[in-house]
C-alpha cells in the first residue's frame, strides 16, 4: 500500500473539472436544482440556509421574550390597555416553538448539513450512499419545519385564529394531554416532531453506511478525520435515541384521540412515564447536537496551531465513551419527580462520569494548541471562544449534576444559562467557526475577516451580557418559563442586563448575515486549499464539482495533504 | 378602573409598623376603612404595591417625600387586612439560595459550596492554562514559516489529565451520594406537623390533616430549632388536582414536583420566623408564573393562634350589604367550585373560602388582598390574573359590592 501513492503530489492536484450540465441560472432553474438535486454538497448547503433561516425566526421570538422579562409589569404599557407586553399565552407559545425549533429545526438540520456536506468529501468518495434518502431527509425535516410554523395560521381549525403550541418543547404529560391542551395546537409539536425523526434516522443511517461503506482506498477507521468518527458516534445515538421519542410521540397522540390511557393520570397513566420517554430522547439529543460542535473543533484547532490533533486515541475513545454514557444518564432531568435516593445517586454519578471524557477532550484540545504557532483567522478565534464558554457550560452541568444542588437549581434560570452556554456558547460558536473554516470550500471565496471579527466581538460580548446574568438569577430563586415576575425580589437589574446584551447580539448576527452575502459576491479568491489544511476536502476544487474527486484519493495516514506537502516528514512514517 | 395610576397616595395612610398589634386587636375598624378606601380612591395599581403589608408602611411615605420618591412608591406597601397573622413578620423577597434559613436548604447548600469551589478550581486552571497557551503559542511576527514540531499525543499526560478528573469526580460522587441519602431519608418525628399540598392550575391547596384546617396559597407552619429537643420539622406529602406543578422555596429548602397519581414528600425546618417566597417550579400552563408561594413561619405560640383563628366559627354576616351578598354567593354558582366552613358552598375546584380575609394575598399571590383586588377579582379574575380558570361572573357592580361585603366576613 506504502508504493501505491509515492508517486506524491500528482495524487491530490486536479484541475477544476468542468462544470458539466449547469447553465447560469434563471430563478426557475435555481429552484428546480434544488428540488431535484441529490448532491450531497447542496443537500449539506440547503440543510444549513434552512436552519439559519429558522434560527432567525426563533432568535426574534426569544427577541421578543426577552424584552417581555425587561420589566416586572410593563406600567407603560397599562396606558394603552395591556398588563403586559406580551399576554401569558403568547409567551408560553413563543419559548416553546423556540426551544423546539432551535433544537429540532436549527441544531439538528445544521449538523447535518456539515455532515452532508463534508463527510463524503473527508473519506474522499462521490456522495452518500443514498442520495435519494440524503434529498428525502432535507425534504422530511424541512416541511416539518413549516408544518410546525403552520400551527400559527391553523392550529384550532381554519374557522378561527390558528395558534401554537404552548406547551413547552418537552410537552410534559398531563399538560398536552386533551384535558389541558385542547384544541389541535400540541399534535402539531408531535407530528411535526415525528416527522423530522424520521427524516433525522434516515439521514443518520445514511451517514453511518457512507462512512463503513464508501471510505476511499486506505482510509482506515484509524486514519479517519475526527470529525467523521464524531459523526459515526452521533449517527448512533440519533438512531438510538430518536425512535423513543418516536414513539412516545404515537402513544401520546393516541392518548390524545383514542384514549390509550399511557400518559392519562385521570385514568391510571403515569405523568412520569412520559418524563422517561423524553429524557431518553432528549438527553442523547444534547450530545446529538454537541458532538459536532466538537468535531469542528477538532478539525479548526490542529489546523491553526499547525500541529496534528493531540492523543488522536483517546479523543475517539473519549466520544464513544460519551455516547455510550450519554445513554444512562437522562434521568437527571427528574431529580425532582420524587426518585428514590439510590435512583436519584445512580443518575447523578452517571452524570458526574460524563464530565471525565469530556475534560479529557478539553485538555486534548490545549495539549493541540501546546506547542503550536497559533494563527488567529476567524475559526480559530471562535474555537477558542468556544473552549472557555464550553469550559463553563460544563462546570455549571457538574453543578447541576449534584442531585441535592440541582434541587434548588432545576428548572430555574441558572439552567437556561447552562444550556445556552452549551447549545449557543459551545455549538453555535463551532457553528460559526465551521461557517468561516469551510465557506472558501464551499464558494470559492474568503471570508471578509474585518466583518468577522465584528461579528465575533459583538456576538460575544452580547451572549455573555445575556446569559451569564442568568447564572444568577437562577440563584436567586427565578423559575423558567413565567411570562412575568414580581418587582423587588432582586431579578428585574438581571433581567435588564440580559436584555441589553440583545443589542450586541442583533448587529453581531446582521453582520454575520452580511458577512456571508458579501463575501459571496465581493470576497477574495479561495484557491483550493487557503488554510494550509491536511484533510482531503482541501485536495479538490472549491466548490468542489459535482463528482467531488476526478479520481479517487488514496490515503496514507491521517493527513493526506500534509504527507503531500511534506514528503520529508510524512505522517504515515510514524503511524 | 380608571384611575389606578395615582390613587396610591391613598396606600400610605395605613398603621406605622409599631402599630400593627394594636390594630390587630381591633379588626371591624380597619375593615370598615378599607371598605370606604376601595370605593373612593383605593385604586392602586396591584403590580405596584409590595406585598408585606403594614411592614414597611411609613419607611417611605411622609407627605413630604411621596413627590421626590416617584421610583420607590413602586414598592409601596398597601393595607393588608389586618387579621393576617404574621403579617409582621420580615419578608424574605429576594429568595437568595445561598442564604438558606431551614435544615434542607442548609444541607444541600453546602455541598453546593464545596462543588462550587471545585468548580471554580478549575475553572481557574483551565483558563489560566488556555491563556498562557494561546499567549506563548502564538504565531508571532519574528517567526519563519516552519511549522512546529508535529507532537501526536503522549500517553503519559493523557493519563495524568484522565486521572486527576476522576479523583475529583471521586470526592464528588461521595459527597453527593451522602448528602442525597441524608436529606431524601431524612425520618420524620412523630410530632412533625404534616401538611398535604395540592397543586392546582394555579394555586396551591393546603390542607392540615392532624389540625383540621384548610386553606390555600399561603402555608402556615412553625419555625424549627437547632435544639433537637425543640425541634418541630414539617413534613409535606406533595400532589396534584390536574398537571404537574413543583414546591420551590428556595431558602427552605430544594423543590420536589406535584405529580398527579403520586404522592411525593419533602420536608422543611425552618430556623426563622419570617415570611418565605417561592414559585411554581414546574411549567404548568397559562399562568405558570402567578402560581406564587408564600410560607409563612410563625413562633409556636403565633402558630397556634394561627391555627385557632382557622378553626373558629365564620361569623354570620350582619349588615343588610352582607347578607344579600351571602344570598348571592348561593345563588350565582360561586359555591359549585368554592368551599365555605359548613354551608352548603363545598366546592372543591376552587380555593377554600372560610378563612379568605386572614390571607395575605389573592390569586396565588397575584396581589395583596385588599378590598381593592378583591373588588376586581370578584368583578372579573380575568383581569387581575388573564387565563386563569375563574370565569368572569358577569356580576353588575353593585352585586359585586355585595359580594366583596360578604367575602370580607369571612375571617
Amino acid at each position: 500500500m506504502a508504493n501505491a501513492t509515492s508517486t506524491g503530489e500528482s495524487e491530490y492536484t486536479f484541475p477544476a473539472p468542468a462544470q458539466v450540465g449547469r447553465e447560469p441560472g434563471s430563478l426557475t432553474r435555481l429552484v428546480q436544482e434544488m428540488v431535484f438535486t441529490v448532491d450531497h454538497k447542496r443537500l449539506g448547503l440547503m440543510y444549513i440556509g434552512a436552519g439559519l433561516l429558522f434560527f432567525v425566526v426563533a432568535g426574534i421570538m426569544a427577541t421578543l421574550i426577552r424584552i417581555q422579562l425587561l420589566f416586572p409589569h410593563s406600567t407603560w404599557l397599562k396606558l394603552i390597555g395591556h398588563s403586559t407586553f406580551l399576554d401569558p399565552d403568547v409567551f408560553n407559545r413563543f419559548f416553546t416553538m423556540h426551544g423546539t425549533a432551535m433544537v429540532f429545526l436549527v441544531g439538528m438540520p445544521i449538523i447535518f448539513g456539515f455532515a452532508n456536506y463534508l463527510i463524503p468529501l473527508m473519506i474522499g468518495t462521490r456522495d452518500m450512499a443514498f442520495p435519494r434518502l440524503n434529498a428525502f431527509g432535507f425534504w422530511v425535516f424541512f416541511f416539518s419545519g413549516l408544518f410546525l410554523y403552520a400551527s400559527y395560521f391553523t392550529a384550532p381549525g381554519l374557522y378561527n385564529a390558528g395558534s401554537a403550541p404552548d406547551v413547552g418543547w418537552f410537552a410534559y404529560a398531563p399538560l398536552m394531554s386533551k384535558a389541558f391542551s385542547r384544541g389541535h395546537s400540541s399534535d402539531y409539536w408531535t407530528l411535526s416532531i415525528l416527522l423530522g425523526g424520521i427524516g433525522s434516522i434516515a439521514t443518520a443511517i445514511n451517514i453511518l453506511v457512507t462512512i463503513f461503506c464508501y471510505r476511499c482506498k486506505g482510509m482506515t477507521l484509524g486514519r479517519m478525520p475526527l470529525f467523521v468518527w464524531m459523526w459515526i458516534v452521533v449517527a448512533f445515538l440519533v438512531i438510538i435515541a430518536l425512535p423513543p421519542l418516536s414513539a412516545a410521540q404515537i402513544m401520546i397522540t393516541l392518548d390524545r384521540y383514542l384514549g390509550a390511557k399511557f400518559f392519562d393520570t385521570q385514568a391510571g397513566g403515569s405523568a412520569v412515564l412520559w418524563q422517561h420517554f423524553f429524557w431518553i430522547f432528549g438527553h442523547p439529543e444534547v450530545y446529538i447536537l454537541i458532538i459536532p460542535g466538537f468535531a469542528i473543533a477538532s478539525e479548526v484547532i490542529p489546523v491553526f496551531s499547525r500541529k496534528p490533533i493531540f492523543g488522536y486515541p483517546i479523543m475517539v475513545a473519549a466520544t464513544v465513551m460519551i455516547g455510550f454514557i450519554s445513554l444512562g444518564v437522562w434521568a437527571h432531568h427528574m431529580f425532582t419527580v420524587g426518585m428514590t435516593s439510590i435512583g436519584n445517586t445512580f443518575f447523578a454519578i452517571s452524570t458526574m462520569i460524563i464530565a471525565i471524557p469530556t475534560g479529557i477532550k478539553i485538555f486534548n484540545w490545549l495539549g493541540t494548541m501546546y506547542g503550536g504557532k497559533i494563527r488567529f483567522e476567524l475559526p480559530m478565534i471562535f474555537a477558542l471562544a468556544f473552549l472557555f464558554q464550553f469550559l463553563c457550560a460544563g462546570l455549571t452541568g457538574i453543578m447541576l449534576s449534584v442531585a441535592t444542588f440541582d434541587w434548588q437549581l432545576h428548572d430555574s434560570y441558572f439552567v437556561v444559562a447552562h444550556f445556552h452556554y452549551v447549545l449557543i456558547g459551545a455549538l453555535l460558536y463551532m457553528f460559526f467557526a465551521g461557517f468561516y473554516y469551510w465557506f472558501p470550500k464551499a464558494f470559492g471565496r474568503m471570508p471578509n475577516k474585518r466583518l468577522g471579527l465584528w461579528h465575533f466581538w459583538l456576538f460575544t460580548i452580547g451572549f455573555n451580557l445575556t446569559f451569564m446574568p442568568m447564572h444568577i438569577l437562577g440563584f436567586l430563586g427565578m423559575p423558567r418559563r413565567i411570562f412575568t415576575y414580581e418587582a423587588d425580589r432582586g431579578w428585574e437589574i438581571w433581567n435588564q442586563i440580559a436584555t441589553v446584551g440583545l443589542l450586541f447580539q442583533i448587529p453581531g448576527i446582521l453582520i454575520f448575515v452580511y458577512n456571508l452575502i458579501y463575501s459571496y459576491v465581493k470576497g477574495k479568491e479561495a484557491g483550493d486549499d487557503p488554510w494550509d489544511a491536511w484533510t482531503l476536502e482541501w485536495a479538490t476544487t472549491s466548490p468542489p464539482p459535482e463528482y467531488n474527486f476526478d479520481k479517487n484519493p488514496e490515503v496514507r495516514s491521517r493527513r493526506p495533504l500534509w504527507d503531500l506537502k511534506h514528503p520529508e516528514d510524512p505522517d504515515w512514517k510514524f503511524e | 378602573m380608571g384611575k389606578r395610576f395615582f390613587g396610591f397616595f391613598q396606600a400610605t395612610s395605613g398603621p406605622k409598623p409599631g402599630k400593627l398589634r394594636e390594630t390587630l386587636k381591633k379588626p371591624p375598624a380597619t375593615g370598615a376603612k378599607n371598605r370606604h378606601a376601595g370605593k373612593k380612591v383605593f385604586l392602586c395599581p396591584e403590580r405596584f404595591v409590595n406585598q408585606e403589608g403594614l411592614v414597611q408602611s411609613g419607611r417611605f411615605f411622609s407627605k413630604f417625600v411621596f413627590g421626590l420618591t416617584g421610583l420607590i412608591t413602586a414598592l409601596a406597601p398597601v393595607v393588608v387586612h389586618a387579621e393576617s397573622i404574621g403579617a409582621d413578620y420580615k419578608v424574605h423577597r429576594v429568595a437568595d439560595m445561598f442564604q438558606p434559613l431551614s435544615r434542607p436548604a442548609e444541607m444541600i447548600h453546602e455541598g453546593a459550596l464545596l462543588v462550587l469551589l471545585i468548580c471554580l478550581g478549575i475553572f481557574s486552571v483551565v483558563t489560566g492554562l488556555t491563556i498562557y497557551i494561546v499567549v506563548r503559542f502564538r504565531r508571532k511576527e519574528t517567526d519563519n514559516d516552519q511549522e512546529p514540531p508535529q507532537i501526536y499525543g503522549s500517553s503519559h499526560i493523557e493519563m495524568a489529565w484522565t486521572v486527576i478528573p476522576i479523583l475529583i469526580t471521586v470526592v464528588l460522587i461521595l459527597v453527593t451520594s451522602r448528602t442525597i441519602g441524608e436529606i431524601q431519608n431524612m425520618k420524620m418525628p412523630e410530632d412533625a406537623l404534616k401538611v398535604r399540598v395540592v397543586g392546582h392550575q394555579w394555586w396551591w391547596e393546603i390542607h392540615y390533616p392532624d389540625l383540621g384546617v384548610i386553606t390555600a396559597n399561603e402555608l402556615h407552619i412553625p419555625v424549627s430549632s437547632r435544639d433537637p429537643e425543640k425541634a418541630r420539622p414539617t413534613h409535606l406529602l406533595l400532589q396534584s388536582a390536574d398537571v404537574i406543578h413543583s414546591f420551590w422555596v428556595p431558602q427552605l429548602a430544594g423543590k420536589t414536583d406535584l405529580i398527579p397519581n403520586r404522592t411525593n414528600e419533602l420536608w422543611l425546618e425552618p430556623y426563622q420566623t419570617g415570611v418565605y417566597l417561592g414559585n411554581c417550579a414546574e411549567y404548568c400552563g397559562t399562568q405558570h408564573a402567578n402560581m406564587l408561594l408564600r410560607v409563612i413561619v410563625h413562633t409556636p405560640e403565633e402558630f397556634e393562634r394561627w391555627v385557632a383563628q382557622q378553626k373558629a366559627p365564620v361569623p354570620e354576616p350582619v349588615t343588610a350589604q352582607q347578607i344579600e351578598g351571602k344570598r348571592l354567593f348561593f345563588a350565582y354558582s360561586c359555591m359549585n367550585c368554592h368551599k365555605i366552613g359548613d354551608t352548603v358552598a363545598q366546592g372543591l375546584f376552587g380555593p377554600d373560602l372560610t378563612k379568605l380575609m386572614t390571607r395575605q394575598t389573592i390569586g396565588a399571590g397575584v396581589a395583596p388582598l385588599n378590598h381593592e383586588t378583591l373588588w376586581r377579582w370578584v368583578r372579573d379574575p380575568q383581569d387581575l390574573k388573564v387565563g386563569c380558570l375563574m370565569p368572569d361572573m358577569q356580576l353588575q357592580k353593585h352585586e359585586v359590592d355585595d359580594v366583596v361585603a360578604y367575602l370580607e366576613t369571612l375571617k
